[in-house]
């Protein structure tokens, strides 16, 4: 427990008010409050959401190894470059064993740490399925409500089209490499769908374009886009591409806004992060209380003895917990 | 509150050892913490940006070139900088190759605990579950 913790509002007051001035600590401690869901977080998100809007959030996915830390480096360098300022928020998979975490994307982004106008946090997963941590909606919402011209969400290398980043960025960037087989799975997983810009990296690589050739047939059989995603190569590695990777990505951004769909994504995300919010406060609560009260420890005994089944039990749970509440 | 305890594992300067700084962050992580990489050749200054930015527990230097007695207290001094007036709340630790005779003068330039080759993980880790400065 956080010694603070037992301070009252004034953590969250203090925390807002490092968010008028631009406090990068201020940002830091929000992000760890709400990963942790403190009691502060709740007065937190509700000042933040009020100043969110700025933010150009664009999701970054992929199969492991594939390139996107180092294309978030160049990314990075694009977009300081312009003049804009920008927040990245690298999602690493939590150990299913031991809950602990190896957060390595920072290895890859080794440039413009100290800069003032970049701000790199690193997230464990903790169990969240889908290539992002569970509260990843509202740690955007922080990072927005901070002022980053531009957010980039690195998920876990998954390569799978259930990411959830699709519900929460405004523009998602699907990264791919020759020789990892790749383009099979690409079609089976529908990944295709997901994807605004798709990217071949590691275009140093012999096989890279028939990947990108590969990959334009696919995207070819579907003839009513209302955006037809580009495909560009590069070479991470070396920042090759990147300035026109990151004029698609633009062109993408000011294609939903001029076509009025910038909305549109922002409501998915609202119900993307409430449908989160959701989840999280029931199961949370319905273990607590049935834990605290002994009514968990029976119900296990029952599961175990063959005597109900989890469907039924958690029926039965929400209906004593939940709809009894006022 | 699901409280994780986050630790930065840092390589300063230019030292290409890191099998130490490795086996150090799986052993934090087979602990249940979250451990945030640096990579390789980090400044001082690189480092505490990070420890701030990812708001860190612990700040864990692994040094095996012989210039600890520059950076470690460079990593210190940035960390105070970086994180204004007050007591420093991360725990700073090192490790690696550091000859004994050196580790007062750290102690005293801010460092917590030094802990050098054939340190067993076990005890660095309860060590660092019993001296969080928050
Ligand atoms: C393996 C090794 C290498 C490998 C490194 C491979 C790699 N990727 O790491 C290679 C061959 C590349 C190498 C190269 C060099 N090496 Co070398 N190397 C070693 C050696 C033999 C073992 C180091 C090791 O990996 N130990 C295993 C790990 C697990 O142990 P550890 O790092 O000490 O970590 C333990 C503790 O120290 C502690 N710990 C470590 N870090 C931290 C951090 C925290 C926060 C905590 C709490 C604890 C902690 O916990 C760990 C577990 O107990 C040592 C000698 C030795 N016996 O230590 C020399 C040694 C470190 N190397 C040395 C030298 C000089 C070099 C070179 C400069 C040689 C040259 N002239 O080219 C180069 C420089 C490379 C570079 N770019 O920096 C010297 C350093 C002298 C000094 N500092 O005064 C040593 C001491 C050898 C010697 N006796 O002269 N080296
Ligand atoms: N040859 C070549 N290697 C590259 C290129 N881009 C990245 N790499 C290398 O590919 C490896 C993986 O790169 P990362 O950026 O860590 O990949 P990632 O997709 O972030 O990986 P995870 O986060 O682990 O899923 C590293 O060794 C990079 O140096 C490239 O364009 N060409
Ligand atoms: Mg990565």
């Amino acid at each position: 427990m956080y010694l603070h913790e037992s301070a009252g509002n004034q953590v969250a007051e203090s925390i807002i008010q490092g968010f008028r001035t631009r406090k990068r600590a201020a940002l830091a401690r929000a992000v760890t409050l709400v990963e942790n869901g403190s009691i502060h977080a709740q007065d937190i998100l509700e000042e933040t959401f009020k100043h969110r809007g700025r933010s150009r959030v664009l999701g970054i996915t992929g199969s492991p190894g594939v390139g996107k830390s180092t294309l978030v480096d160049s990314l990075i360098t694009a977009i300081r470059e312009h003049g804009n300022s920008v927040g990245v928020i690298a999602v690493d998979p939590s150990s299913p064993f031991t809950g602990g975490a190896i957060l390595g994307d920072r290895v890859r982004v080794r440039s413009r740490t100290t800069d003032d106008q970049v701000f790199f946090r690193s997230l464990a997963s903790r169990g969240h399925l889908g290539g992002v941590s569970r509260h990843t909606g509202d740690i955007i919402t922080l990072f927005d409500a901070f002022g980053f011209d531009y957010v980039l969400v690195e998920t876990v290398g998954t390569g799978q089209s259930e990411v959830d980043i699709m519900r929460y960025a405004h523009s998602v960037l699907v990264v791919m490499a020759p020789g990892l087989g790749d383009d099979i799975q690409a079609i089976k997983a529908g990944i295709l769908e997901i994807g605004d810009v798709f990217c071949v990296n590691k275009a140093d690589h012999p096989d890279a374009d028939r990947a990108v050739s590969v990959l334009e047939a696919m995207l070819e059989l579907n003839r009513d886009w209302k955006w037809r995603p580009p495909v560009i190569k590069t070479v991470a590695s070396q920042g090759k591409g990147v300035v026109e990777l990151f004029g698609k990505i633009n062109m993408h951004l000011e294609f939903l806004e001029q076509n009025n769909l910038l909305e549109e994504r922002v409501s998915r995300s609202h119900i993307a992060s409430l449908e989160e919010n959701i989840k999280r406060e029931t199961v949370d609560r319905i273990f607590a209380r049935s834990h605290s009260d002994g009514t968990l420890d029976r119900a296990l005994k029952q599961l175990s003895e063959g005597k109900t089944h989890p469907a039924a039990l958690a029926r039965q749970l929400i209906q004593l917990y939940l709809c009894s509440e006022k | 509150m699901d409280r994780k305890i986050r630790v930065l594992v840092g390589k300063p300067g230019l030292d290409g050892h890191d099998r130490g700084a490795k086996v150090i962050a799986r052993a934090y992580r087979d602990a249940g913490m979250e451990v945030i990489y640096s990579g390789l050749h980090r400044t001082p200054e690189e480092l505490a940006r990070m420890a701030v930015e990812e708001d860190v527990d612990v700040v864990a230097c692994s040094i095996l070139s012989g210039a600890h007695s520059t950076l470690l207290p460079r990593v210190v001094d940035c960390l105070k900088k970086e994180k204004g007036a007050g007591e420093l709340d991360v725990l700073v630790l090192a490790g690696g190759i550091i000859p004994v005779e050196d580790v007062e003068s750290l102690k005293e330039s801010g460092i917590d605990a030094v802990f050098g080759p054939g340190t067993n993980t076990q005890d660095i880790v309860e060590y660092t579950r019993a001296n969080l400065k928050r």
